[in-house]
């Protein structure tokens, strides 16, 4: 029987199995390669911001008061805003830049143990011939006219080589991220979604029943799929969803989608359900009701 | 067909469930959200009491969850929740002060020490790079030129009179340049301190830009020492080196010990995997190159404040010889193994 391919979302392959002590697979999301990007890049201009904002405020007293002292104190500032300020962030509870706190990303040891120091520091010191010494090289260059321009081009080549790293293997790790033993995953805030089936149970209007023809119709993809249009609320895809059901189930139009795709989730639901607990399971329309192996 | 019945709906096993245990879910996610945004302060101590409690059972309901009910929000949900408060729980680091106390008295010199053989090679480099400078210049002080970069020496090179080269080891500073010699502190040890970061992460390619580095920094000692020596000068100079060259090189020796720790295990992975070695040598190398941004700070207040104050031979010795015992006896004095290397 030939098996259609199942779509796989994009947020599906960056899924990682990672269980705790107790025992349970939290199966967390990795930060994807843009949301990684967009975080350095708005670290990137925080930390330009800053530099910039330090700078006036140490030059001008630095004028007023004609003192070389508060130079050393801007070579200093410099020194920790270049080298430090991914390292402090990310050693602090949130584990995580100001740039990675909005984007929503969360450094965090692969093992799932404590996030070190160690492991901290040695994923950014990599980030200096990642990124900062080669554009510092390639800026360098740019500024001085006249000296070559092979070397900009080199600097160029070298950090594009780091910083699509990423993109090449399959947990998006940086270079600092495999030599510290971490990774970066989304940090999801989910809601509790409201109980269709016991919101149903609580208005009193009478319940539509389905043939076993009908409720045998899908398996449990479709049913989870239909729970995210009901959830959703999309009319458009409401109306498109009941008409292919009703199609399918051979069921005249009762003129009240919504109603009726309500009814039919939480048929369709208990009865995956009941035979769940017996050990039949049936992932999706196309595969036959199986026994369930680890059980 | 259709028929309507007026009777309730079936009752699925996400609803059952939710009823019993919706209201421990809502407290976990109220103290993990507190927790996130104020930190462990923020939230009263009976909340973390039951923050252990509360998240085992959070587990336990997705466990349940995931092999009884087919609500994907409730499952959805039950994951994130036992993420979060997972990492609350075992994620966080301790506080930045026990962390600063557990650096310097167990992981930083436990680190040093595991790289005691590396920290060797680094020594020999350094100075099998000043011994062969040392000879390349008294043969030909035309290699000095090849060797130092432009305008680093400030006059100090082979065609320089025994006056100038006194004046530059033994020019103690006037009171009016205390300002000056703080920024020129500053700015050595930001510098030599980028150089030791540099020298553990290019260390990631196979070890040979670091050998480099390393070697080259023997090579501009033996030069300059050899121009000091031709003159007779030897022994002051060493001294003006000594005061923070033990610190400074050590430094420079450990933060390059720790780039040949992560390329050898890159290379050389022996029966673990690759991956593997990889982790654990580059979290031990970290700590012992972090360490060393301590140390050059501390060679940049010598060098800096230290040097140009201090200017009898003995006493820059002595200073000199009496930090590197000091780092020695403290990397690598025998300490109770509390197993872990952070």
């Amino acid at each position: 029987m030939a098996r259609s391919p199942k779509p796989v979302s994009a947020s599906a392959t960056l899924r990682r199995s990672f269980v705790t002590p107790e025992g349970v697979d939290l199966r967390i999301e990795l930060g994807s390669a843009g949301a990684r990007a967009g975080a350095f890049m708005l670290d990137l201009l925080i930390m330009l911001v800053v530099l910039i904002v330090g700078t006036i405020v140490i030059g001008t007293t630095a004028v007023v008061n004609e003192s070389i002292l508060l130079s050393g104190l801007w070579l200093i500032g410099f020194f920790f805003l270049r080298n430090g300020w991914f390292a402090l962030f990310e050693m602090g509870g949130r584990g995580a830049t100001p740039g990675k706190r909005i984007i929503g990303l969360r450094v965090v040891a692969r093992d799932g143990s404590r996030l070190t120091g160690g492991a901290v520091i040695a994923r950014n010191a990599m980030r200096e011939i990642e990124f900062f010494m080669p554009m510092s090289f390639f800026f360098a260059t740019i500024v001085q006219s006249g000296t070559d321009k092979m070397i900009s081009f080199v600097a160029l080549v070298w950090s594009a080589v780091f910083l699509f790293f990423p993109l090449f293997n399959r947990d998006r790790l940086r270079v600092g991220d495999l030599l510290a033993g971490t990774w970066v995953v989304q940090r999801a805030k989910v809601k509790l979604g409201h109980d269709i089936a016991a919101s149903l149970a609580q208005s009193d209007r009478p319940r539509r029943t389905f043939s076993d023809h009908a409720l045998g119709l899908y398996g449990e993809y479709e049913l989870q799929t239909l729970e995210q249009v009901l959830r959703d609320g999309d009319n458009d895809a409401i109306v498109t969803v009941a008409a292919a059901i009703r199609r399918k189930a051979g069921l005249p139009d009762d003129h009240d989608d919504y109603g009726f795709l309500s009814d039919y989730y939480a048929a369709l639901c208990a009865r995956l359900e009941r035979q769940m607990m017996v050990g039949l399971r049936r992932a999706d329309k196309y595969a036959e009701t199986t026994r369930d192996r680890a059980a | 067909m259709t028929a309507f019945v007026q009777a309730p709906v079936p009752l699925v096993n996400a609803t059952r469930f939710r009823q019993a245990h919706e209201s421990d879910w809502e407290e976990l996610d109220r103290i993990v959200t507190a927790i996130e945004r104020s930190g462990v302060r923020g939230v009263p101590e009976q909340s973390l009491l039951v923050l252990p409690v509360l998240y085992r059972s959070a587990l336990s309901s997705l466990s349940v969850a995931r092999e009884t009910s087919l609500d994907k929000s409730l499952v959805a949900y039950l994951e994130q929740l036992c993420t979060r408060a997972y990492f609350q729980i075992y994620g966080v680091p301790t506080s930045a002060l026990r962390q600063l106390g557990h650096f310097f008295t167990r992981s930083w010199p436990k680190a040093v020490q595991l790289l005691w053989k590396e920290t060797l090679v680094a020594f020999v480099l350094t100075a099998a790079g000043a011994i062969v400078a040392y000879l390349l210049v008294r043969n030909n002080p035309s290699w000095y030129y090849v060797l130092m970069p432009d305008g680093s020496s400030q006059g100090r090179d082979p065609t320089a009179s025994v006056q100038f080269l006194k004046s530059t080891i033994y020019g103690g500073a006037s009171t009016d340049k205390q300002g000056a010699l703080a920024f020129f502190a500053t700015f050595l040890f930001t510098h030599n301190a980028q150089i030791a970061i540099f020298s553990f992460a290019l260390g990631f390619a196979f070890c040979l830009p670091t050998v480099g580095l390393i070697v080259y920094n023997g090579l501009m000692l033996g030069a300059m020492i050899e121009v000091f020596a031709a003159k007779g000068l030897a022994y002051g100079f060493v001294g003006w080196l000594m005061i923070h060259g033990t610190t400074e090189l050590y430094a420079i020796m450990i933060s390059g010990a720790a780039g040949f720790r992560i390329g050898l295990a890159l290379a050389f992975p022996g029966r673990q995997s690759r991956a593997d070695v990889a982790v654990a040598a580059g979290r031990s190398a970290a700590i012992a190159m972090g360490g060393t941004v301590v140390m050059l700070a501390v060679a940049g207040l010598l060098e800096g404040i230290g040097r140009q104050t201090v200017t009898s031979d003995g006493a820059r010795y002595t200073i000199g010889i009496a930090m590197l015992l000091g780092w020695f006896a403290y990397f690598y004095w025998p300490r109770r193994d509390d197993g872990a290397v952070a």
